[in-house]
Protein backbone atom coordinates (compact mmCIF):
# COMPACT_ATOMS: atom_id res chain seq x y z
CA UNK A 1 0.00 0.00 0.00
CA UNK A 2 1.05 3.70 -0.99
CA UNK A 3 1.17 6.29 1.37
CA UNK A 4 0.16 9.85 0.63
CA UNK A 5 3.83 10.98 0.77
CA UNK A 6 4.60 8.89 -2.24
CA UNK A 7 2.40 8.26 -5.44
CA UNK A 8 -1.21 9.83 -4.92
CA UNK A 9 -4.41 9.19 -6.06
CA UNK A 10 -3.68 11.65 -9.06
CA UNK A 11 -0.60 9.74 -10.52
CA UNK A 12 -3.09 6.71 -10.74
CA UNK A 13 -5.92 9.12 -12.41
CA UNK A 14 -3.62 10.61 -14.69
CA UNK A 15 -2.37 6.91 -16.25
CA UNK A 16 -5.76 5.76 -16.57
CA UNK A 17 -7.23 9.22 -18.05
CA UNK A 18 -4.38 9.02 -20.73
CA UNK A 19 -5.28 5.36 -21.17
CA UNK A 20 -9.10 6.50 -22.31
CA UNK A 21 -8.13 8.64 -24.55
CA UNK A 22 -5.77 6.17 -26.06
CA UNK A 23 -8.38 4.27 -26.61
CA UNK A 24 -10.84 6.81 -27.90
CA UNK A 25 -8.18 8.16 -30.21
CA UNK A 26 -7.96 4.19 -31.09
CA UNK A 27 -11.14 4.30 -32.18
CA UNK A 28 -10.97 7.50 -34.26
CA UNK A 29 -7.97 6.16 -35.87
CA UNK A 30 -8.66 2.63 -37.19
CA UNK A 31 -12.14 3.43 -38.31
CA UNK A 32 -12.34 0.43 -40.66
CA UNK A 33 -10.78 -2.49 -38.99
CA UNK A 34 -13.22 -3.65 -36.42
CA UNK A 35 -11.09 -6.14 -34.51
CA UNK A 36 -8.73 -3.09 -33.24
CA UNK A 37 -11.76 -1.22 -32.48
CA UNK A 38 -12.83 -4.01 -30.13
CA UNK A 39 -9.28 -3.22 -28.59
CA UNK A 40 -10.15 0.06 -27.87
CA UNK A 41 -12.79 -0.24 -26.49
CA UNK A 42 -10.58 -3.08 -24.15
CA UNK A 43 -8.08 -0.13 -23.62
CA UNK A 44 -11.06 2.13 -22.45
CA UNK A 45 -12.73 -0.80 -20.28
CA UNK A 46 -9.19 -1.32 -18.45
CA UNK A 47 -8.70 2.64 -18.07
CA UNK A 48 -12.38 2.69 -16.01
CA UNK A 49 -10.87 -0.53 -14.12
CA UNK A 50 -7.83 1.24 -13.11
CA UNK A 51 -9.76 4.41 -12.61
CA UNK A 52 -12.15 2.15 -10.08
CA UNK A 53 -9.27 0.34 -7.90
CA UNK A 54 -7.42 3.56 -7.55
CA UNK A 55 -9.61 4.98 -6.05
CA UNK A 56 -11.04 1.88 -4.10
CA UNK A 57 -7.44 1.68 -2.28
CA UNK A 58 -6.86 4.96 -1.78
CA UNK A 59 -10.50 5.58 -0.11
CA UNK A 60 -10.25 2.46 1.86
CA UNK A 61 -13.72 0.85 0.38
CA UNK A 62 -13.53 -2.36 -1.58
CA UNK A 63 -16.68 -1.47 -3.27
CA UNK A 64 -14.59 -0.18 -6.14
CA UNK A 65 -12.57 -3.38 -6.76
CA UNK A 66 -15.84 -5.19 -6.58
CA UNK A 67 -17.51 -3.15 -9.12
CA UNK A 68 -14.21 -3.73 -11.19
CA UNK A 69 -14.68 -6.95 -10.94
CA UNK A 70 -17.98 -6.26 -12.87
CA UNK A 71 -16.90 -4.26 -15.08
CA UNK A 72 -14.37 -7.03 -16.08
CA UNK A 73 -17.16 -9.33 -16.49
CA UNK A 74 -19.41 -6.94 -18.85
CA UNK A 75 -16.31 -6.53 -20.69
CA UNK A 76 -15.56 -10.27 -21.38
CA UNK A 77 -18.90 -11.13 -22.71
CA UNK A 78 -18.36 -8.16 -24.92
CA UNK A 79 -15.23 -9.17 -26.22
CA UNK A 80 -17.14 -12.59 -26.75
CA UNK A 81 -20.42 -11.26 -28.62
CA UNK A 82 -18.38 -8.33 -30.49
CA UNK A 83 -16.29 -11.05 -31.99
CA UNK A 84 -19.01 -13.70 -32.81
CA UNK A 85 -20.52 -10.96 -34.75
CA UNK A 86 -17.46 -9.94 -36.54
CA UNK A 87 -16.95 -13.47 -37.47
CA UNK A 88 -20.58 -13.82 -38.97
CA UNK A 89 -19.94 -10.64 -40.52
CA UNK A 90 -16.85 -11.94 -42.36
CA UNK A 91 -18.51 -15.22 -43.16
CA UNK A 92 -21.01 -13.68 -45.06
CA UNK A 93 -19.28 -10.42 -46.61
CA UNK A 94 -15.63 -11.92 -46.92
CA UNK A 95 -14.18 -8.40 -44.98
CA UNK A 96 -14.91 -6.93 -42.17
CA UNK A 97 -14.22 -3.29 -43.23
CA UNK A 98 -17.02 -1.42 -41.38
CA UNK A 99 -17.53 1.77 -43.48
CA UNK A 100 -19.86 -0.53 -45.96
CA UNK A 101 -21.86 -1.31 -43.18
CA UNK A 102 -25.10 0.13 -43.77
CA UNK A 103 -27.48 -3.02 -44.43
CA UNK A 104 -29.46 -1.71 -41.86
CA UNK A 105 -29.89 2.14 -43.15
CA UNK A 106 -33.54 2.35 -43.42
CA UNK B 1 11.39 4.49 -3.36
CA UNK B 2 10.99 1.50 -4.85
CA UNK B 3 7.09 2.32 -5.15
CA UNK B 4 7.86 5.24 -6.88
CA UNK B 5 10.23 3.74 -9.21
CA UNK B 6 7.62 0.82 -10.09
CA UNK B 7 4.51 2.88 -10.63
CA UNK B 8 6.65 5.13 -13.26
CA UNK B 9 8.06 1.80 -14.91
CA UNK B 10 4.09 -0.17 -14.92
CA UNK B 11 2.68 3.42 -15.98
CA UNK B 12 4.86 4.34 -18.98
CA UNK B 13 5.38 0.68 -20.61
CA UNK B 14 1.45 0.48 -20.08
CA UNK B 15 1.16 3.82 -22.06
CA UNK B 16 3.90 2.53 -24.44
CA UNK B 17 1.86 -0.24 -24.76
CA UNK B 18 -1.76 1.49 -25.38
CA UNK B 19 0.06 4.00 -27.84
CA UNK B 20 1.30 0.52 -30.18
CA UNK B 21 -2.21 -1.18 -29.97
CA UNK B 22 -3.75 1.54 -31.75
CA UNK B 23 -0.64 2.55 -34.27
CA UNK B 24 0.69 -1.08 -34.79
CA UNK B 25 0.30 -1.89 -38.75
CA UNK B 26 -0.31 -5.92 -38.14
CA UNK B 27 -3.93 -6.50 -36.11
CA UNK B 28 -1.47 -9.93 -33.87
CA UNK B 29 1.48 -7.10 -32.66
CA UNK B 30 -1.85 -5.15 -31.59
CA UNK B 31 -3.27 -8.43 -29.33
CA UNK B 32 0.51 -8.89 -28.16
CA UNK B 33 1.06 -5.00 -27.22
CA UNK B 34 -2.43 -5.11 -25.86
CA UNK B 35 -1.06 -8.36 -23.60
CA UNK B 36 1.16 -6.15 -22.43
CA UNK B 37 -0.73 -3.07 -21.47
CA UNK B 38 -2.64 -5.43 -19.16
CA UNK B 39 0.26 -6.91 -17.61
CA UNK B 40 1.54 -3.54 -16.57
CA UNK B 41 -2.07 -1.95 -15.30
CA UNK B 42 -2.23 -5.74 -13.46
CA UNK B 43 1.01 -4.30 -12.30
CA UNK B 44 -0.16 -0.71 -11.40
CA UNK B 45 -2.96 -2.68 -9.01
CA UNK B 46 -0.61 -4.87 -7.28
CA UNK B 47 1.11 -1.71 -6.61
CA UNK B 48 -2.23 -0.13 -4.63
CA UNK B 49 -3.14 -3.44 -2.99
CA UNK B 50 -5.24 -4.76 -4.99
CA UNK B 51 -3.90 -8.22 -5.95
CA UNK B 52 -6.91 -10.03 -6.97
CA UNK B 53 -8.09 -7.58 -9.45
CA UNK B 54 -4.32 -7.95 -10.89
CA UNK B 55 -4.77 -11.65 -10.84
CA UNK B 56 -8.32 -11.39 -11.90
CA UNK B 57 -6.97 -9.05 -15.06
CA UNK B 58 -4.16 -11.34 -16.04
CA UNK B 59 -6.45 -14.55 -16.01
CA UNK B 60 -9.36 -13.46 -17.44
CA UNK B 61 -8.09 -10.59 -20.05
CA UNK B 62 -4.87 -12.48 -20.96
CA UNK B 63 -6.61 -15.57 -20.66
CA UNK B 64 -9.19 -15.93 -22.09
CA UNK B 65 -9.79 -12.31 -24.44
CA UNK B 66 -6.38 -11.78 -25.63
CA UNK B 67 -6.87 -15.45 -26.67
CA UNK B 68 -10.31 -15.30 -28.04
CA UNK B 69 -8.73 -11.62 -30.25
CA UNK B 70 -5.58 -13.62 -31.44
CA UNK B 71 -7.86 -16.79 -32.35
CA UNK B 72 -10.24 -14.20 -34.69
CA UNK B 73 -7.57 -12.30 -36.11
CA UNK B 74 -5.08 -15.01 -37.23
CA UNK B 75 -8.71 -17.25 -38.49
CA UNK B 76 -10.10 -14.72 -40.53
CA UNK B 77 -8.11 -14.06 -43.64
CA UNK B 78 -8.44 -10.16 -43.97
CA UNK B 79 -6.09 -7.68 -45.99
CA UNK B 80 -5.06 -5.05 -43.48
CA UNK B 81 -3.18 -2.99 -45.65
CA UNK B 82 -6.55 -2.17 -46.82
CA UNK B 83 -7.76 -1.68 -43.71
CA UNK B 84 -5.26 0.91 -42.14
CA UNK B 85 -5.96 3.16 -45.79
CA UNK B 86 -8.08 5.70 -43.90
CA UNK B 87 -5.51 6.14 -41.13
CA UNK B 88 -3.79 9.11 -42.48
CA UNK B 89 -7.04 10.39 -43.20
CA UNK B 90 -8.49 10.29 -39.73
CA UNK B 91 -5.27 11.04 -38.07
CA UNK B 92 -6.21 15.08 -37.92
CA UNK B 93 -9.55 14.60 -36.46
CA UNK B 94 -8.47 12.24 -33.96
CA UNK B 95 -5.78 13.70 -32.45
CA UNK B 96 -7.60 17.15 -32.30
CA UNK B 97 -10.40 15.20 -30.02
CA UNK B 98 -8.04 13.66 -28.55
CA UNK B 99 -6.19 16.56 -27.25
CA UNK B 100 -9.49 18.54 -26.15
CA UNK B 101 -9.79 15.27 -24.20
CA UNK B 102 -6.88 15.27 -22.58
CA UNK B 103 -7.18 19.07 -21.96
CA UNK B 104 -10.79 18.42 -19.89
CA UNK B 105 -9.30 15.50 -18.20
CA UNK B 106 -5.64 17.67 -17.23
CA UNK B 107 -8.04 20.50 -16.22
CA UNK B 108 -10.56 17.98 -13.91
CA UNK B 109 -7.39 17.04 -12.56
CA UNK B 110 -5.86 19.73 -11.65
CA UNK B 111 -9.11 21.25 -10.74
CA UNK B 112 -9.37 18.49 -7.71
CA UNK B 113 -5.56 18.97 -6.82
CA UNK B 114 -6.28 22.69 -6.40
CA UNK B 115 -8.68 21.94 -3.78
CA UNK B 116 -12.24 22.94 -5.55
CA UNK B 117 -13.64 19.38 -5.74
CA UNK B 118 -13.84 17.70 -2.22
CA UNK B 119 -13.81 13.74 -2.30
CA UNK B 120 -15.94 12.11 -0.06
CA UNK B 121 -14.33 10.02 2.75
CA UNK B 122 -15.61 6.78 3.05
CA UNK B 123 -17.40 5.67 5.99
CA UNK B 124 -16.24 2.74 8.23
CA UNK B 125 -19.33 0.59 7.19
CA UNK B 126 -18.30 0.00 3.61
CA UNK B 127 -15.75 -1.78 3.96
CA UNK B 128 -16.03 -4.82 6.37
CA UNK B 129 -12.75 -5.75 7.99
CA UNK B 130 -12.67 -9.62 8.19
CA UNK B 131 -9.01 -10.43 7.74
CA UNK B 132 -5.78 -8.43 6.12
CA UNK B 133 -5.87 -10.05 2.61
CA UNK B 134 -7.41 -8.03 -0.04
CA UNK B 135 -8.93 -11.62 -0.93
CA UNK B 136 -10.70 -12.34 1.85
CA UNK B 137 -12.75 -8.82 2.14
CA UNK B 138 -13.42 -8.70 -1.39
CA UNK B 139 -14.91 -12.37 -1.04
CA UNK B 140 -16.68 -11.52 2.04
CA UNK B 141 -18.38 -8.43 0.07
CA UNK B 142 -19.08 -9.82 -3.02
CA UNK B 143 -21.06 -13.28 -1.34
CA UNK B 144 -22.39 -10.91 1.01
CA UNK B 145 -24.03 -7.35 -0.30
CA UNK B 146 -23.42 -7.74 -3.52
CA UNK B 147 -24.58 -11.29 -4.13
CA UNK B 148 -27.04 -10.48 -5.87
CA UNK B 149 -25.23 -8.44 -8.37
CA UNK B 150 -22.74 -11.22 -9.02
CA UNK B 151 -25.55 -13.61 -9.66
CA UNK B 152 -26.44 -11.49 -12.16
CA UNK B 153 -22.82 -11.47 -13.85
CA UNK B 154 -23.01 -15.08 -14.00
CA UNK B 155 -26.34 -14.76 -15.98
CA UNK B 156 -24.63 -12.14 -17.80
CA UNK B 157 -21.73 -14.34 -18.96
CA UNK B 158 -24.06 -17.44 -19.16
CA UNK B 159 -26.04 -14.80 -22.06
CA UNK B 160 -22.60 -13.90 -23.82
CA UNK B 161 -21.66 -17.68 -23.75
CA UNK B 162 -25.32 -19.00 -25.59
CA UNK B 163 -25.60 -15.95 -27.44
CA UNK B 164 -21.96 -16.30 -29.18
CA UNK B 165 -22.63 -19.88 -29.49
CA UNK B 166 -25.84 -19.53 -31.35
CA UNK B 167 -24.25 -16.57 -33.31
CA UNK B 168 -21.76 -19.10 -34.97
CA UNK B 169 -23.16 -22.24 -34.97
CA UNK B 170 -23.68 -23.77 -38.36
CA UNK B 171 -25.12 -26.39 -39.72
CA UNK B 172 -22.74 -27.84 -42.20
CA UNK B 173 -23.86 -29.56 -45.21
CA UNK B 174 -20.18 -32.19 -45.52
CA UNK B 175 -20.34 -33.18 -41.91
CA UNK B 176 -22.29 -36.57 -40.51
CA UNK B 177 -22.82 -35.83 -37.30
CA UNK B 178 -24.05 -38.41 -35.05
CA UNK B 179 -27.80 -38.78 -34.73
CA UNK B 180 -27.80 -40.81 -31.35
CA UNK B 181 -32.12 -40.90 -31.68
CA UNK B 182 -31.43 -43.33 -34.56
CA UNK B 183 -28.88 -44.82 -33.41
CA UNK B 184 -31.28 -45.97 -29.92
CA UNK B 185 -33.84 -47.09 -32.69
CA UNK B 186 -32.55 -49.96 -34.39
CA UNK B 187 -33.26 -53.08 -34.16
CA UNK B 188 -31.49 -56.25 -34.71
CA UNK B 189 -33.80 -57.18 -37.42
CA UNK B 190 -34.29 -54.49 -39.16
CA UNK B 191 -30.31 -53.71 -38.86
CA UNK B 192 -29.09 -57.07 -40.10
CA UNK B 193 -30.45 -58.69 -43.43
CA UNK B 194 -29.97 -62.34 -45.36
CA UNK B 195 -29.13 -61.92 -48.70
CA UNK B 196 -28.48 -65.53 -50.96
CA UNK B 197 -26.43 -63.66 -53.57
CA UNK B 198 -26.37 -65.47 -57.34
CA UNK B 199 -23.49 -66.71 -58.70
CA UNK B 200 -21.23 -64.21 -60.47
CA UNK B 201 -23.47 -61.15 -58.90
CA UNK B 202 -22.51 -58.91 -56.49
CA UNK B 203 -24.90 -58.14 -53.34
CA UNK B 204 -26.79 -54.88 -53.40
CA UNK B 205 -26.48 -52.77 -49.93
Amino acid sequence: MIGPSSIGIEHYVVVSSILFVLGVLGIFLNRKNVIVILMAIELILLAVNLNLVAFSAFLGDLTGQVFAMFVLTVAAGEAAIGLAILVIYFRGRGTIAVDDVNRMKG
Amino acid sequence: MIHILAFYLFASLTILSAVLVIMARNPVHSVLWLILAFFNAAGLMVLVGAEFIAALLVIVYVGAVAVLFLFVVMMLDIDFAELRAGFVKNFPLGMLIALVLVAELVMGIGAYQAGAIELGTPDGSAAPRLGESNIENIGALLYGRYLFLFETAGIILLVAMIGAIVLTHRQRKDTRPQVISRQVARRPDEATVNVKPEVGQGVKL
